[in-house]
């Protein structure tokens, strides 16, 4: 069937919402790869489609009114697109699994950590209840949590919002997935304990040998963590390259302008919080995009082709593509 | 957890002594008994004596103070009517009641919550239509009309059900129950549906509105990305968030249906406290009236407080209230 070479491979993806206003197209044509064991991670502002393109890879589009209508999703030579619910699930939380960006409200309130974790055992693994609760104790040690004994018994509300990150980290690690998509899972904690996780993600990731899916709209999260970036812009892939050079000499101006507004790359002083600043306008509602070049009403190097044509996401050097007229002359050159 | 319980326990003894009161102005006011005793043609002599008999003679203070402790130990004065202790009078219908009232809190319950879940599940689709619009009715139609209506399709068109009275019982000890005869429950699927079609809506519809709620949280987006069945997730993980207001709900309606089966009990002929309290309201019959009032405030604060605990068993937030 679909051969890939790489772990995860998605093919021109493209999910839409079919809404009353109209249809958004929140993930527009998006290409990217992931290999075993790497950290990759996908930058943009809010609202670029940067979940929409996780929960399309878990298949978790709410349908209606979303919807997959094209691309491929291959992994472990089978397009994940076509699968159905049921072999999904053996994917989801086994082979593939997701934290999510609020940890206060991400773990159910009415069950104890121990039980939602073993779940994963008892489900995936066919464990039993003990067995599962034991692994659970075992895996909440993994990510650090102080008396795990004690705290498989517990609810979530008995934890601190990096507890219950922890938490979530042990439970989608639970089952030793070979990838572990991550949405924003440090932007609601406070900076010491964000960078807890990070480092601790950063460590199990050695021990698991497990590649990462890193969503963020936090350069210096990108910073510390991740190998290789893809910058997303209004549902499109705008710029993808490794960390350094990508912090070193951004191509794309979106990326120049998200740079600008971070001090040094790999600082991340105590007080100082390399969070984005906004770039001047607005981002444009999916409903109505500009024609042409989708940043050309904020870009500041904007030209006369760029409002007329879509420019091409092309390939500037190894490892390395950009979505920007500046980079090439002839209109439709890929 | 322990404070708390005497906390409400207490709160339910002040709830208690206002009913009390209330009881008595209405034993000592309304209506005379002492005209309904000794009958219309009785003398002026025969009257005093009456008054004298019942007590009525002394000032109100003492008679509040009085019926207080007399209704302390259960004993609220023989009924006017038939010379027999009106509490025994209730306890004997209470077994009546109380059957009815739990069919018809399980009918609401397990029709409720299912419909319920099916409807937040999928809103637009033709059966969910249906329902809420069954629901609406549920809630607008009033509980004579819907009785009438289900004796005249299934007692009278369809002859399949008996139309009224409790049918064939035996005793359990003190406990008089239908429900061991099959004729015993034929005549209960009537009345219980009827009594059961306005909780149900209201319960169906709290699901609904819970259950949609439910299912936009991160943990059920948490539970679908484990990989869990739509079973596990939407039973496990939703319904049972939901079920906290709902069984909370369903526990406080479980109350007043005990203590207000009037209708329902009426219209069926059914021989519970309801339809005694009605025969007794006709005949000014006050013992059996403050009796019952008194009942269905113990039924409705006890059902209060056991919710309330439930509750807080249910929920681990406040469990160490
Ligand atoms: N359920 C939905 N119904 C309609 N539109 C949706 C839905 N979910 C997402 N979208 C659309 O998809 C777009 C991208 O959303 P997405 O959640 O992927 O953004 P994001 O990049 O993750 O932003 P954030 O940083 O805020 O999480 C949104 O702007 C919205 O228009
Ligand atoms: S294509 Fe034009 S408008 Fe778009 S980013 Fe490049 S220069 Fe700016
Ligand atoms: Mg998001």
């Amino acid at each position: 069937m679909a051969e890939s070479d790489h772990l995860l491979d998605l093919q021109h993806l493209k999910t839409y919402f079919y809404t009353f206003e109209g249809v958004a197209r929140a993930v527009d044509d998006v290409s990217f790869f992931l290999d075993p064991g790497e950290v990759l991670g996908i930058v943009g502002e809010s609202g670029c489609g940067k979940s929409v393109t996780a929960q399309s890879i878990m298949r978790l589009i709410p349908q209606p009114p979303g919807k997959i209508v094209e691309g491929r999703i291959l992994f472990d030579g089978r397009d994940l697109v076509r699968l159905s619910m049921g072999e999904m699930r053996g994917i989801r939380g086994n082979r593939i699994a997701m934290i999510f960006q609020e940890p206060m409200t991400s773990l159910n309130p009415v069950y104890t950590i121990g039980n939602q974790i073993s779940e994963m055992f008892r489900l995936h693994m066919g464990l039993g209840r003990r067995e599962g609760l034991n692994r659970a104790v075992e895996m909440l040690k993994k990510v650090q949590i102080p008396a795990p004994e004690k705290r498989v018994g517990e609810y979530p509300h008995q934890l601190s919002g990096g507890m219950r990150q922890r938490a979530m980290i042990a439970m989608a690690l639970a089952c030793d997935p070979e990838i572990l998509i991550a949405d924003e899972p440090t932007t609601a904690l406070d900076v010491t304990v964000q960078a807890q996780i990070l480092d601790l993600m950063l460590k199990l990731k050695e021990d698991f040998d497990t590649a990462i899916m890193m969503i963020t709209h936090d350069l210096g999260v990108i910073a510390e963590i991740a190998r290789r970036v893809v910058v997303m812009y209004a549902g499109r892939i705008v710029e993808e390259a490794e960390t350094v050079p990508l912090f070193e000499d951004p191509k794309h101006p979106y990326t120049q302008g998200l740079l600008r507004s971070i001090p040094k790359l790999g600082r991340r002083g105590a007080g100082e919080r390399t969070r984005l600043v906004e770039i001047k306008g607005i981002v444009p509602g999916l409903l109505d995009l500009p024609e042409g070049c989708r940043f050309s009403p904020r870009c500041p190097q904007v030209m006369g082709i760029c409002r007329k044509k879509d420019p091409p996401l092309g390939r500037i050097g190894p490892g390395r593509t950009v979505r920007c007229w500046l980079y090439f002359d002839e209109p439709g050159k890929d | 957890m322990l404070t708390y319980i005497i906390r409400r326990l207490l709160q339910g003894v002040v709830v208690l002594l206002a009913v009390s009161l209330i009881c008595f102005v209405i034993f000592r006011y309304m209506g005379d008994p002492v005209l309904t005793l000794a009958g219309r043609y009785a003398t002026q002599e025969q009257i005093q004596e009456v008054r004298k008999s019942l007590g009525l003679d002394q000032p109100t203070y003492v008679q509040y103070v009085k019926f207080l402790w007399n209704a302390a130990h259960g004993n609220f004065g023989k009924s006017y009517v038939s010379r027999v202790p009106a509490l025994g009078l209730i306890l004997e219908r209470f077994p009546a009641t109380f059957e009815l009232a739990t069919c018809a809190i399980l009918i609401s319950l397990v029709f409720g919550v299912g419909f319920g879940v099916l409807v937040a599940l999928r809103p637009y689709a033709w059966h969910s239509r249906a329902i809420m619009a069954g629901s609406l009715g549920g809630i607008s139609m009033p509980t004579f009309l819907t009785g009438i209506l289900l004796i005249m399709i299934f007692a009278v068109y369809v002859g399949i059900l008996p139309p009224f009275g409790r049918g064939k019982t035996v005793e359990v000890g003190f406990w008089r129950t239908g429900l061991l005869t099959v004729d015993g429950i034929r005549h209960l699927i009537l009345p219980a549906i009827t009594l059961s079609t306005y909780q149900l809506a209201v319960l169906l519809r709290l699901t609904r509105a819970g259950m949609r709620e439910v299912m936009a949280e991160e943990y059920i987006k948490t539970a679908w990305a484990k990989g869990l069945s739509p079973m596990t997730v939407i039973v496990k993980h939703a319904l049972r968030n939901v079920l906290i207001p709902v069984v909370t709900m369903a526990g406080l309606q479980f109350g007043e249906l005990i203590a207000f089966a009037i209708v329902t009990e009426t219209i069926f002929q059914w021989p519970g406290m309801g339809n005694l309290l009605l025969t007794s309201i006709y005949e000014t019959d006050q013992p059996v009236i403050v009796t019952y009032i008194m009942m269905a405030a113990v039924i409705i604060i006890s059902i209060n407080i056991l919710v309330d605990i439930f509750y807080a068993v249910l929920n681990p937030k406040i469990r160490y209230d």
